[in-house]
């Protein structure tokens, strides 16, 4: 429903129409808004209000034994790119925290093209089963996570350690005669990501994919399409919300990552998540903590509404 | 449902949790390390107090502190480490219970009555003390264990089947150890060469964790920097596992049971501070995690292996165990770069 | 929708000279596959800590016989009951909660012209997802205790399904939002010209028609809230241990076999729920 623009001059009925559409408008306004007030207001009174709590920490300086000190600095975020040389005191960039964001960045990237890659045909999949076996689907998927997280790493190692079970089977087989390291790699970590994010790609393209008719049996005839084509031309665009909501809820969890990459990568390397526990930790600098979390979340931000604003504004009929 | 029938059940459940509450001898809310309390060592407590032990646990020292200093947690007895306590103390956080004027206090070993953190013993009780060292699987490497250098110089055999702690503190002290310069010292030239020291050795180490014991029971490191209660337990699935009581020095830790200012069962507390130093209750709760404890006579409470094990019974002419109180906020800073150079 | 279009194209057989076969894109060649070997990789860690639950021996990493010793010892285990029973409690009620709040959000924000607000909306309602667990599990341990202190406001596990709440919202939204975009709206138009009013429609024929959209989110919002370790731990008071919580501080002393058991048992719990629901939703279907 569009204002509709007034003629020059306004004749009593225009003025009609123009109030009804201007009430029913408002209305419209207010179902809108009414409807997300909940979501808005729990997360503004436990997730904002909190959330500013952080904003200030960041802005002051560190306890001596942890904590915070009232007092106004801006260390927290100087130190991040700055660091003072222990023997004259200059300031100089310091790439040490910048090599961890960018790992943990290329690691949670890799990882959701790779839920991305198994996901769609999983979800494609599940999506053209008959519809009793759906949502059987849907649990299959769920399941493995009512057990504990810990207890999955765990199985995960047992599995891929130096003297784990593909090991064994490998070298009983005779196809390598030297057990392959996996444990406590690159590799160990994103097979660990992968696991534990793998529903959050497939459960949101399945709901996208869902909907469609798969029954598209003309489909293609004329443009002499093969599946293929079809696939690509057809069902992926308009698989595309779901694409976008399973990398989101892949890659924003997956840079955060904590305890899975703690356990299956060894410890060598830190990620972010642990980088920034460990400023709540022994390295008793909160401040520091909660500017590199800003930080991460200000570039997550950026990449959000970026998604905001290529799905909305799609004007569309709606129901008055 | 009638509404009447619905006052009285909930009056009368009222009244039996009040009275429950009150014939039992009250409650006490216990908070501590996650799997460190004997729940035979609790039982008793119960039995002998009626007083009723609710236990949760944390996984660090820096969990408990965070909690403790929102405030408001509810918790009457946190049980920190040796740093920990100096540091709530001079937060103010933990109530001064005067341990030094309890009946059982005369069974405190003397070497840990005016320690650093707790001169005189005003606000805390031992509960365990320990030593961190490593352990080595000897079947691995037969030679002289009894020096850092196989942490930070290993032989052949042993370089890239090392686990380091994920500790900040237990890896640069025990390299200053190594160099033989002060712990938490300022000298920038000192702490240069221990940045440079851990930097060479970190290609020598397979993984930076608290998981020691499954790591050295599986297979997967040979060598791990760990505390003598935890190598004790390695060893008693892998024979060959030795505990190191290096030259350089060995640190030391204890940890304490202290009541919190704004406990709600203070004098259930007290009681809990003055049980715990019994010398039977000791033996309960070193035999649970496999430490030592502070309290004297109670050896006898305890089986002799375990008292008799190289672990807990340094064998003669090992260094003293070192406890290292708190750095200043500069040097933890140059620390903080030290470790997060070291692990990015 | 796609098929709208494509249904009113004729059937060309000039170029190829001879009919084609009808395209059934129901089947895609290989997609089956990687789907059974998704299964693989998310059951094969939970076959092999099945396995070892059996193992009668105290170690994890190395099998030692067959026997239910750790069944008996987790079943005992009152602190096991106490933190599942915990947890439970905790998960049901934000996956609840939290679907239904974002439920009604998505519908407020997808499909629709702009409105005012709209993008801070979605901002704010996924911000929940940006905020490292660290950083929400201190921030909101400080907003608590500033709460109980001051306002003498202390929800007890209240505490614990708020904050799982909020962090459950943007994980439900996101899967309920993405069924919702370029949904057909020409059924709900055809409801609204059958004089349908706007909560009879929603009722009748988008409710049904997101479906899939809200259990999906469901299920994504319990996966994460039962698994939730980081905040918990720190939002947590006395007597409110929690699943993830009990285990983790389990480690300290070698982990025993035990441990597996707990989370067998679960599983177990867990299938059973699912095969009766499912048997439940055959019959009303039937």
């Amino acid at each position: 429903m569009s204002v509709a623009t007034l003629p020059a001059e306004s004749t009593p009925a225009s003025e009609r129409v123009a109030r009804a559409q201007a009430v029913a408008r408002k209305r419209w306004l207010r179902t809108r808004w009414g409807l997300s007030a909940p979501a808005l207001i729990i997360i503004t009174l436990f997730g904002i209000l909190p959330l500013m709590i952080m904003v200030i920490y960041s802005f002051l300086e560190a306890g001596e034994y942890g904590g915070v000190v009232w007092n106004f600095s801006t260390d927290a975020y100087v130190s991040f790119l700055f660091q003072r040389d222990i023997f004259d005191g200059t300031l100089s960039f310091s790439p040490d925290y910048l090599v961890i964001y960018l790992r943990s960045i290329i690691l949670a990237f890799a990882t959701t093209v790779i839920c991305l890659v198994l996901g769609f045909p999983t979800a494609y999949f599940m999506a053209t089963r008959p519809p009793a076996r759906r949502q059987l689907w849907v649990f299959l998927i769920t399941i493995p996570f009512w057990s504990n997280l810990l207890v999955r790493t765990l199985a995960v190692m047992l599995i891929i350690r130096d003297e784990g079970i593909v090991n064994d089977v490998l070298l009983w087989l005779g196809v390598i005669d030297k057990p392959i390291v996996m444990l406590f790699t690159n590799f160990a970590v994103m097979l660990g990501l992968l696991y534990s994010f793998l529903p959050f790609m497939v459960l949101p393209l399945y709901a996208s994919l869902e909907k469609m008719d798969f029954r598209l049996v003309e489909a293609g005839f004329d443009l002499y399409a093969t599946r293929g084509k079809v696939l690509r031309r057809i069902i992926i665009p308009l698989a595309k919300p779901g694409i976008v909501a399973g990398c989101l809820l892949v890659f924003i969890p997956a840079i955060g990552a904590y305890v899975t990459p703690l356990i299956l990568g060894g410890g060598k390397h830190l990620m972010i998540g642990a980088l920034i526990a460990l400023q709540f930790g022994s390295s008793r600098n909160w401040p520091l903590g909660s500017a590199q979390a800003l930080i991460l979340m200000a570039g997550v931000l950026i990449a959000l509404l970026f998604y905001v604003r290529s799905t909305t504004g799609k004007a569309q009929a709606f129901h008055g | 449902m009638n509404l009447r029938l619905l006052g009285l059940a909930g009056a009368a459940a009222l009244v039996m949790t009040a009275t429950s509450a009150m014939a039992a001898g009250g409650e006490l809310h216990i908070y501590n390390w996650g799997n460190y309390t004997n729940p035979k060592l609790i039982e008793k407590f119960q039995k002998e107090t009626g007083i009723k032990v609710t236990l949760d646990n944390y996984d660090s020292n820096e969990t408990m502190l965070a909690k403790v200093r929102a405030g408001g947690t509810g918790y009457d007895i946190v049980v920190p480490s040796d740093y920990t306590v100096k540091i709530m103390i001079e937060e103010g956080m933990l109530a001064e219970t005067h341990p030094n004027q309890m009946p059982n206090f005369k069974n405190v070993k003397p070497q840990f009555i005016d320690i650093y953190w707790d001169k005189g013993r005003n606000y805390t009780v031992p509960w365990q003390f320990g030593t961190t060292a490593f352990g080595v699987n000897t079947a691995k490497y037969k030679g002289d264990i009894d020096t850092y250098a196989i942490l930070f110089d290993p032989p052949d055999s042993l370089k890239g089947r090392i686990n380091m702690l994920d500790d900040e503190m237990s890896v640069i002290h025990a390299a200053e150890r190594y160099l033989g310069v002060p712990r938490c010292g300022s000298d920038p030239a000192n702490l240069k060469k221990v940045n440079d020291l851990l930097q060479k050795a970190k290609p020598y180490w397979r993984t930076i964790s608290y998981d020691t014991e499954p790591k050295m029971t599986s297979g997967d490191v040979d060598v791990t920097q760990d505390w003598n209660g935890d190598s004790r337990r390695i060893r008693l699935q892998v024979p060959t596992v030795k505990y190191a009581y290096p030259k350089e020095g060995i640190e030391g830790w204890m940890d304490n049971v202290a009541v919190l200012k704004d406990a709600p069962n203070m004098e259930n507390a007290k009681a809990f501070q003055n049980f715990v130093m019994d010398p039977e209750n000791a033996a309960l709760i070193s035999e649970f995690a496999s430490y030592g404890n502070g309290i004297t006579g109670s050896d006898k409470f305890m089986p002799a292996d375990f008292a008799n094990s190289p672990e807990i019974k340094a064998p003669p002419g090992s260094p003293t165990p070192e406890f290292v109180p708190p750095c200043s906020k500069e040097v933890l800073e140059i620390y903080n770069k030290i470790w997060t150079n070291l692990r990015k | 929708m796609a098929d709208a279009t494509l249904t009113d194209v004729p059937i060309s057989t000039v170029s190829k000279g001879r009919p084609r076969k009808a395209l059934d894109l129901r089947y895609q060649p290989g997609f089956g596959t990687i789907a059974v070997c998704c299964l693989v990789l998310l059951y094969a860690p939970i076959l092999v800590l099945t396995i070892f639950s059996f193992s009668s021996g105290p170690s994890i990493t190395r099998w030692s016989g067959f026997g239910l010793n750790w069944y008996v010892a987790a079943l005992h285990n009152a602190g096991f009951h106490a933190a599942a029973l915990n947890t439970l409690k905790i998960t049901i009620t934000a996956t609840i909660v939290s679907t239904l709040v974002a439920t009604a959000a998505a519908l407020a924000t997808t499909r629709t012209r702009r409105w005012p607000g709209q993008t801070a909306s979605f901002i704010v309602i996924n911000l929940p997802l940006m905020v490292p667990e660290i950083i929400t599990a201190v921030a909101s341990l400080s907003f608590f205790a500033l709460l109980a202190s001051v306002a003498h406001v202390n929800l007890g596990l209240g505490n614990l399904m708020l904050v799982h709440t909020v962090f459950c919202i943007p994980f439900a939204y996101m899967p309920i939002r993405a069924r919702l975009e370029d949904m057909d709206l020409t059924l709900e138009q055809a409801a609204a010209d059958l004089y349908a009013t706007p909560w009879k429609a929603f009722r009748r024929v988008t409710l049904p028609l997101l479906m899939p959209g809200i259990s999906a989110g469901a299920a994504l919002a319990f996966i994460v809230s039962f698994d939730d370790f980081t905040i918990t731990q720190l939002v947590a008071g006395p007597g409110q241990t929690t699943l993830p919580l009990f285990i983790w501080d389990r480690t300290r002393l070698p982990l025993t076999p035990e441990v597996n058991a707990m989370s067998t048992i679960l599983l177990g719990i867990s299938i059973v729920f699912v095969t009766v629901s499912f048997l439940i939703a055959r019959r009303r279907r039937a």
